[in-house]
């Protein structure tokens, strides 16, 4: 995932700001990257690389954190989210199917973001409707007993009504 | 923590520093305890590789070697029917991800697991697990080392090693089945301002960080 120039100023510059409230000591750490990923909705590699400073640690350790965590994420959300669920009910009718479609109709990864921004995909561990499984949430709208044909489904509308939206745009 | 203690090992009457860690205290004395993850420098242990366990008289259960201090009159026994199961349900899911290529392996005939395999009279085949590939690609971006990390055990020396006397480039990510040994963003070797001393290849015991020949 490229960054701009300007998302890098940012990162840097609201790493510093949130960092500069916490005193060197490495308890500090957990809660500064949460506090940073607030702000900026990410944990890119600036704000890791500011808060190894920060606490006097290898930037690799303040990786080991953030990929220890599901909670972290490393690339900017989407403009949609797509979260697959992964909970138990969900695994068993077949959530690795609907995340693997996902991943084609995407062509991302779980855990990342399309180039475009449009689309970012992520796993999560059960959304508590576990008698429509598998289930899939786009932004917050909850699609539940999803299949591949589905998938390839809400895709294909979202990018019809893009379209729409583009042309209806007055000039 | 100072003055001397006797301690039994296998029926042997040693004489090793009060607290020394009973995996040192054997070693020394020519008795050999499976082990991948200690450092005798070292003195806060990870006890990760789970291979060192002994038995020791009066206590519940196996203990491992690498973190329990001898204490006077201390009666240890390297092998019992506990310890066994467990080095050996350990070795095998160690070998169950560990790529086997002893042919090709800069590590043939001085790795730990075949040293572990022969003192035990296990097998470096997984046995009844399964094997899990994970086929990552091989780093041989730097100077002197490579880097495969489909043979990884995840002991953690090189890490510790690149911390105490290298770039501290070296750390572990990700989690479970995923976990790994990596640089900052998962850089390659050559590009992680790694300074190429290669003192993670003289800690690793297997072959996963091997200098280049």
């Amino acid at each position: 995932m490229q960054l701009t120039e300007e998302e890098r100023k940012e990162a840097v510059e609201k790493s510093r700001e949130i960092l500069a409230r916490y005193d060197g000591s490495r308890g500090g750490l957990i809660p500064a990257l949460q506090q940073i990923q607030d702000v900026l909705g990410y944990v890119p590699a600036e704000a890791m690389r500011e808060a190894a400073g920060h606490f006097g640690m290898p930037a690799v350790d303040v990786y080991g954190v953030v990929t220890f965590y599901n909670q972290f994420r490393l690339t900017p959300p989407g403009r949609h989210q797509v979260k697959v669920c992964m909970g138990t009910a969900c695994h068993m009718k077949g959530g690795n199917i609907i995340m693997e479609s996902w991943e084609r109709v995407l062509k991302v990864k779980v855990g990342e973001t399309t180039p475009d921004r449009e689309f970012s995909l992520e796993r999560v561990a059960c959304v508590g409707c576990c008698t429509m499984a598998p289930v899939a949430l786009v932004n917050e709208t909850v699609h539940g007993k999803m299949t591949p044909t589905k998938v390839d489904g809400l895709y294909f509308s979202h990018q019809l009504a893009n379209q729409q939206k583009k042309e209806g745009m007055p000039e | 923590m100072s003055g001397k203690v006797r301690i039994t090992i296998d029926g042997k009457a040693i004489e090793t520093a009060a607290g020394e860690k009973i995996l040192w205290a054997a070693l020394d004395n020519g008795i050999y305890i499976p082990h991948l993850c200690s450092i005798r420098e070292n003195h806060s242990p990870f006890a990760s590789c789970r291979l060192c366990f002994v038995e020791i008289e009066g206590y519940p259960g196996p203990v491992t070697a690498c973190t329990e201090g001898a204490a006077e009159g201390m009666a240890v026994r390297t092998r019992s029917e506990r310890v066994d199961r467990l080095v050996r349900t350990g070795f095998e899911m160690i070998m169950s991800n560990h790529r086997t290529e002893c042919g090709v392996c800069p590590k043939n005939r001085s790795c730990a697991l075949q040293k572990i395999a022969k003192e035990r009279g296990l097998r470096l085949k997984p046995g009844r697990l399964e094997k899990l590939d994970r086929n990552l690609p091989v780093d041989d971006t730097a100077e002197s080392i490579i880097y495969d990390p489909n043979k990884c055990v995840l002991c953690g020396r090189c890490v510790w090693t690149c911390k105490k006397t290298g770039s501290g480039t070296l750390g572990f990510a990700k989690r479970g089945f995923d976990r790994m040994v990596t640089t900052f963003l998962e850089a390659p070797l050559g590009e992680s301002g790694c300074s190429g001393c290669s003192a993670c290849a003289e800690a690793c015991p297997v072959g996963a960080l091997a200098l280049k020949r």
